[in-house]
């Protein structure tokens, strides 16, 4: 029995048709494929009358399988499998094959590209005529939710998700939620204090009925798939029991040990050794810090037990593990900040009055180490002059090429508080001024009317030697100015380096725990940059933030937002379709060797001890086909790319060397290929 | 017959999460690359069964690529691990049967680098014009029969096939 075989060339508009002769690929595969019933050309297959052609061909022809060349089939392989089901047809009987992305946008030859079409349309009739009917399968979605980054992307995902009524679990690493905004004092470009619009937020979630917070902890581990994941989270020891605290912080006070605070301060302050990073942190339990701690270097003092009037405080604290179940996943993990060390010629941490962004949101914010004074590094001295260097370690091939988006407004708003608080000159050194936002060109215009300077062009070097009357015990920015077409000498008494944000120290291993990919830089990959921004290719699995890439505050929350929608919506719908192509044992073939049972990295195969053979869990199979390939007896069979279709893809390809060897031009083109 | 160049005809087996997006890729940047390389999607890299490319140069390719994500980059986690030591296997093999090492490569691309692809493939494509048509189903269909080949390659390549005891 023979299969009747329509074929729809694209022409994609000009996309297609301006390189390949779709009119003669069309005749070819009506006129030269076996089994091929209905070969068509058409403008824009991927139209509603494209695809009312597709349906009407297989109800009046009674086409049993159906092939489009158009474009990738990451683009409309869904599309057309819709409107094949919609005629009746199983939609895994119809197959695509890319004749834009891989012939006529990457061809200039039209003769050449009408001949590799060709030879792609042959391959898909061949692998089409072995398709087999195959149904996806059905499984439900757990309502749990795990959000992972408690910063303000976090936060949001998990309220929306926890306010809509479902359970929510959300994993911190530090000890308390808030992430990097409860570090900054103001924000861009309404000034808004970061602490008063971010902490009743982190109470709303300490406080919420649905939001399991486990602060201080980590994934360990992360099992299962869509729907139906398996989370181990290990809670790191605090040594104080959080069913007995009450927060007082008495412990604290009692503390005698302080150390530099590196993480919340960004260096600039001290905490003590038992701490929390801030006083409003959500939980308020502290932790103790073993490493400077006295007692776990001495095993002496105990200061805290002593004064503790709860009990609270057990050095015999243990790691913990708890293990929970969720249908999906939120990565909201965010960012660490360039090192600006890096750039040596900036002077960072060899020029005293070098800071980094971070640190001088910690000098203006109220609460922070100087209380909000703008001061030099002696604590005392405010600055006459100040230049804020944009870009250091972004839009620098040395370092990162892209651009970390929030560095010129946080820069106008540093400008702007200086202004604000001391009576000092501020120049900016920019590449390009970028404030694409609602709101902030006119908070751009505000600083130049404010009488914030502007100097287009990347400094050079941060100096201290003097060359010049009026430089001593002065720092001295050395930039070329682009606009006036000079070099200058700024000298001030303070600068303040816009570090890049870059993608945290272990995010490709965090991608791979999760399964979901990152790029080049370590930014995780969207499963489409426009269309499907939170998604990701592991069904499941969503990212929201600047983990995601480098983005301002409404971005981040507007990701965070979007993201739980995206779960709810799963949540909602009950079950989730999970894709037919996986890998089946035929008991009667395998001989037991146990060969795929160590292949498969997400555990799909088990071992039937009594029938001694292997066994394909569905439910786990990705699809992937590695077992398939290392099957010595043949015995497993991978859905939709099984031996023979991919036997018959070859075949089809090959079409016009078989029997000819191969030693002729595809094309009968007189011109050589395009190197 | 004119004096024509030859056009070597290659198969590429490209993963579908990484090396078929960086194909997408390259279309959609429209780089222009040699149009010798014809493309079959896959799950995966790992999905790569020895014999798909067996059966490629016995139908008449000229040359054979594989194409996944980068190790540690993975959508299935490590089978493109799995790939490559499959790859260096099928490699040797090969060679044993007289087949170049130029016409079979492996080449890690990720989604985003479809620029990276297309120079992969047009220095496979020069290296592959190189070497010359392989003419692997006619040197079989040459002899007649299966049995004489493998004897010929057997006696011509006893040192490689040799297994250390």
């Amino acid at each position: 029995m023979s299969e009747k075989v329509g074929v729809y060339i694209c022409h994609c508009g000009s996309n297609i048709a301006g390189v390949v002769d779709v009119e003669d690929v069309a005749k070819f595969a009506g006129e030269q494929i076996e089994n091929v019933a209905v070969s068509r050309d058409y403008k824009f297959m991927c139209s509603s009358l494209g695809q009312e052609l597709i349906e009407e061909d297989i109800r009046k022809e009674g086409l049993t399988r159906v092939v489009v060349a158009a474009c990738s089939p990451h683009l409309h392989e869904k599309t057309f499998r819709r409107a094949c089901a919609n005629a009746g047809l199983n939609p895994y009987l119809c197959h695509m094959t890319s004749i834009r992305e891989q012939v006529s946008w990457v061809i200039e030859d039209k003769a050449v590209a009408t001949e590799k079409a060709k030879a792609m349309v042959a391959a898909a009739v061949k692998r089409v005529e072995l398709h087999e009917e195959l149904e996806p399968s059905e499984v439900p979605v757990n309502p749990n939710t795990l959000v992972v980054g408690g910063g303000i992307t976090g936060i949001q995902a998990a309220i929306e998700l926890a306010d809509a009524g479902y359970p929510v679990y959300l994993v911190e690493r530090e000890p308390s939620i808030g992430g990097h905004m409860a570090q900054f004092d103001k924000t861009f470009p309404t000034l808004d204090c970061a602490a008063c619009i971010l902490t009743p937020k982190m109470s709303d979630v300490g406080s919420h009925p649905n939001i399991h917070l486990l602060s201080y902890s980590e994934v360990e581990d992360i099992s299962g798939y869509v729907g139906n994941f398996h989370v181990r989270i290990r809670k790191k020891a605090r040594y104080v029991d959080e069913e007995a605290c009450t927060g007082c912080g008495i412990c604290i006070e009692k503390c005698p040990k302080k150390v530099v605070d590196d993480v919340f301060e960004a260096g600039m302050g001290y905490r003590k050794s038992i701490y929390r990073p801030f006083p409003q942190a959500v939980p308020n339990w502290p932790v103790i810090d073993t490493e400077s701690c006295t007692y776990f270097e001495r095993g002496k003092c105990k200061a805290c037990e002593i004064f503790c009037p709860t009990e609270a405080i057990d050095f015999e604290q243990q790691d913990s593990y708890i293990d929970i179940d969720v249908g999906n996943v939120i990565l909201a993990t965010g960012y660490d900040l360039f090192d600006a060390r890096k750039v040596p010629q900036y002077g960072y941490g060899r020029l005293a009055n070098v800071f980094t962004s971070l640190e001088f949101e910690r000098m203006c914010n109220a609460s922070g180490p100087t209380e909000g004074k703008i001061v030099l590094r002696d604590g005392i001295t405010e600055p006459k002059s100040v230049a804020i260097i944009h870009c250091v370690g972004s839009r620098d091939e040395n370092h990162n090429p892209y651009c970390s988006s929030i560095c010129c407004m946080s820069a106008l708003k540093f400008g702007h508080l200086v202004m604000e608080k001391t009576d000092a000159e501020v120049t900016s050194f920019y590449i390009d001024v970028r404030t694409s936002q609602k709101g902030y060109e006119e908070f751009y215009n505000r600083l130049l009317e404010e009488g914030m300077h502007f100097v287009r062009g990347k400094a050079a070097e941060i100096t201290d030697a003097a060359r010049q009357p009026g430089e001593e015990g002065k720092l001295i920015v050395q930039a070329e100015d682009t606009l006036l077409g000079k070099q200058r000498r700024v000298p001030v008494d303070m600068v303040i380096l816009m570090s890049a944000l870059e993608p945290k120290a272990d995010a490709k291993d965090v991608g791979l725990q999760f399964g979901i990919s990152c790029s080049m830089e370590g930014w995780f990959t969207e499963r489409h940059p426009k269309l499907d921004p939170v998604a990701t290719m592991t069904d499941g699995i969503f990212v929201a933030g600047v983990a995601q890439g480098p983005k301002d505050i409404p971005a981040s929350v507007a990701q965070g937002a979007a993201a739980a929608a995206r779960v709810q919506g799963m949540i909602t719908a009950g079950t989730v379709e999970i894709e037919p192509i996986v890998a089946t044992i035929h008991e009667e073939i395998c001989s037991g060797c146990k060969i795929c049972n160590n292949l498969c990295p997400f555990n799909a195969i088990e071992f039937l001890e009594d029938k001694e053979v292997s066994y394909v869990n569905a439910a786990l199979c990705k699809g992937c086909g590695t077992c398939v390939a290392a099957c010595p007896a043949q015995a497993i069979s991978g859905a939709h790319f099984n031996n023979d279709q991919i036997f018959a893809e070859i075949g089809g390809i090959l079409y016009d060397a078989i029997g000819g060897n191969g030693a002729k031009a595809p094309a009968k083109s007189k011109e050589p290929a395009p190197a | 017959m004119v004096d024509e160049r030859f056009e070597p005809k290659i198969v590429a087996f490209l993963c579908n999460w990484c090396s078929y997006r960086a194909a997408d890729l390259a279309g959609t940047a429209r780089i222009k690359y040699e149009p010798n390389v014809r493309m079959i999607r896959v799950m995966c890299s790992g999905r790569v069964d020895p014999t798909f490319v067996l059966k490629a140069f016995a139908l008449g390719a000229d040359g054979v690529m594989i194409a996944g994500c980068h190790p540690g980059e993975c959508h299935y986690l490590e089978q493109n691990y799995k790939a490559m030591r499959r790859f260096n296997m099928l490699k040797h093999t090969l060679k044993a049967m007289g087949v170049e090492e130029g016409r079979i490569r492996l080449q890690w691309a990720s989604a985003a680098e479809g620029v990276q692809l297309a120079s992969a493939i047009n220095e496979m494509v020069d290296q592959v014009r190189e070497l010359g048509p392989l003419n692997w189903a006619q040197n079989w269909h040459e002899d007649g029969e299966v049995e004489a080949a493998i004897q010929r390659i057997e006696e011509e390549h006893a040192e490689v096939m040799e297994v250390p005891a």
